[in-house]
């Protein structure tokens, strides 16, 4: 446990501690790498249900009569046509075209929005939005520290959390967003998630987050899961990791996010001059999937290498896939690279892998 | 976590077991502190086998768990004599009982090993850690 006075604690710190979680400074925040196994973690998310403390991730309102506008300017996305309760996965991109983060921006009403922030970038995003949204008739307000967010994962998700709520969550479409009450408190409830499993994610006061962990985690069958479990899941789902697939030096086309990058909607928006050129020219690398054939796990960093031992890629992100039973892997492969015959050196030793399209796990 | 009293350790959190006994033969693990730190452990690999030398303080074969990859070093100089294949099947033993049924290796000392650390100064290496 790090005993560096900077790192910051969750609202649910204290939750946490008392369930024996094993804690790590994660982008400057203690939080639960896991709380006994992990695998029992990643499972009861793809079985039943597992809640998650995600209070790290920054919260970033905009509000006022040009939000949607400050946001169409700042991000890739074309954000103000998006309807009023639906929420859009979308990224914030330096001038290059460089990723600067990975986003989620719901719409809470007409003229505010709120947009999800990864805890190590959150910093970055709010400086930008602010510094790009000076020119609209815009406020920026970075709400972090007041919200914590829980989040409830998988398939018995909703039949769970109806139980605490009258909102009517059947009519709560994948990546929509609706104000309502959960076990007596205000909370924003978002279909989102980060497991690939159905789920929800819930946006509280920090002076709720207790309240609301414990009522949810009494529920029989509700497994706390942490950092660890969450990475597997994600890493299933193909989705992609800020600092692992996507970096200021990664381009969304490699990363085979293209689509969020809006180039004809209305008006300019930073980093759009340096993103047409790259959507004109064909990416260097492209993010695989790879299974290995051996029971060695590709990890971050490591080479891919081809049959005849050359260099022509590399691991972002492995581990052993609880779910399928063996090792996986996102990397970002060179261009023309014959995709039979492949591995990945695991330290010293050319271990074979096969390279997959993604995901590897979607929800039955 | 516990230590047990009666176990040596290296810094590299290998138990020792066994020192002193008439056969010169010693047992070696990884300690609940590391298996703890690994988390789940899905892979054991051991380079040597039966009747190799193992040379104390060098690597003599990986742990990969869920999280990541480790080396596992020989707390001591010898030959081995006996290797847990039912750790090597089932490696998430390691985690479930580090000290008894998630033993590694068995070693036969070619000399006493100086610089093991007794139960008190290992608790205080993974306190400080």
């Amino acid at each position: 446990m790090s005993a560096d006075p900077t790192v910051k604690k969750t609202p649910l710190h204290d939750v946490h501690e008392d369930l024996g979680a094993n804690l790590v400074d994660f982008a400057g925040y203690l939080m639960p790498l896991r709380y006994a196994s992990e695998t029992a973690e990643h499972q009861a998310v793809r079985t039943g249900a597992g809640l998650f403390d995600l209070s790290h991730m920054g919260e970033i309102f905009l509000s006022g009569p040009g939000a949607g506008a400050a946001l169409d300017f700042a991000l890739v996305g074309n954000l103000s046509p998006m309807p009023v309760g639906k929420a859009r996965y979308t990224m914030i991109c330096g001038h290059d075209g460089g990723v600067l983060d990975d986003l989620i921006v719901y719409r809470l009403a007409d003229e505010t929005w709120m947009v999800v922030a990864n805890a190590a970038n959150a910093a970055v995003v709010r400086e930008a939005l602010v510094e790009r949204a000076a020119g609209f008739e815009a406020a920026v307000d970075d709400r972090s520290d007041s919200y914590a967010l829980i989040a409830l994962q998988g398939p018995r998700s909703q039949g769970i959390l109806e139980g605490f709520t009258d909102a009517p969550l059947g009519d709560l479409k994948y990546y929509a967003i609706l104000a309502g009450r959960v076990a007596g408190v205000d909370a924003l409830v978002a279909r989102t998630g980060y497991t690939g499993e159905d789920g929800f994610e819930l946006f509280v006061d920090a002076a709720d987050a207790v309240g609301l962990w414990r009522a949810l985690a009494a529920v029989e069958g509700v497994v706390p899961a942490g950092l660890s479990a969450r990475d597997t899941l994600r890493l299933e789902a193909g989705m992609p990791l800020y600092g692992n697939e996507l970096t200021a030096e990664t381009t969304p086309f490699e990363a085979g996010l293209g689509r969020v990058v809006k180039l004809d909607k209305p008006g300019d928006f930073v980093g759009k001059s340096a993103l047409a050129a790259q959507a004109q020219t064909p990416p260097g690398r492209r993010l695989v999937g790879l299974v290995a054939r051996g029971r060695r796990a590709p990890r971050k960093g490591y080479q891919v290498v081809t049959s005849g031992g050359a260099p022509c890629g590399i691991v972002t992100s492995g581990a052993p896939s609880p779910t399928l039973g063996t090792p996986i892997a996102m990397a970002y492969l060179d261009s023309g690279v014959e995709e039979a015959g492949l591995a990945v050196d695991v330290r010293g030793r050319q271990e074979p892998v096969d390279v997959v399209a993604l995901p590897f796990y979607k929800r039955p | 976590m516990s230590v047990p009293e009666e176990l040596r350790y290296s810094e590299e959190h290998e138990w020792v077991s066994g020192l002193g006994g008439e056969d010169g033969i010693v047992t070696v693990g990884i300690t609940a502190h590391a298996a703890d730190a690994l988390g789940e452990i899905v892979y054991i690999e051991l380079q040597p086998s039966e009747g190799d030398a193992v040379e104390a303080g060098e690597p003599c074969g990986e742990v990969e768990s869920t999280k990541s990859v480790s080396d596992l070093y020989s707390p001591v100089s010898g030959e081995i004599t006996a290797v847990n294949t039912a750790v090597v099947d089932e490696p998430k033993v390691i985690n479930d009982d580090p000290y008894g049924e998630g033993w590694i290796f068995k070693v036969r000392i070619s000399e006493e090993p100086g610089d093991l650390l007794d139960s008190a100064a290992y608790d205080k290496l993974i306190e400080e850690a």
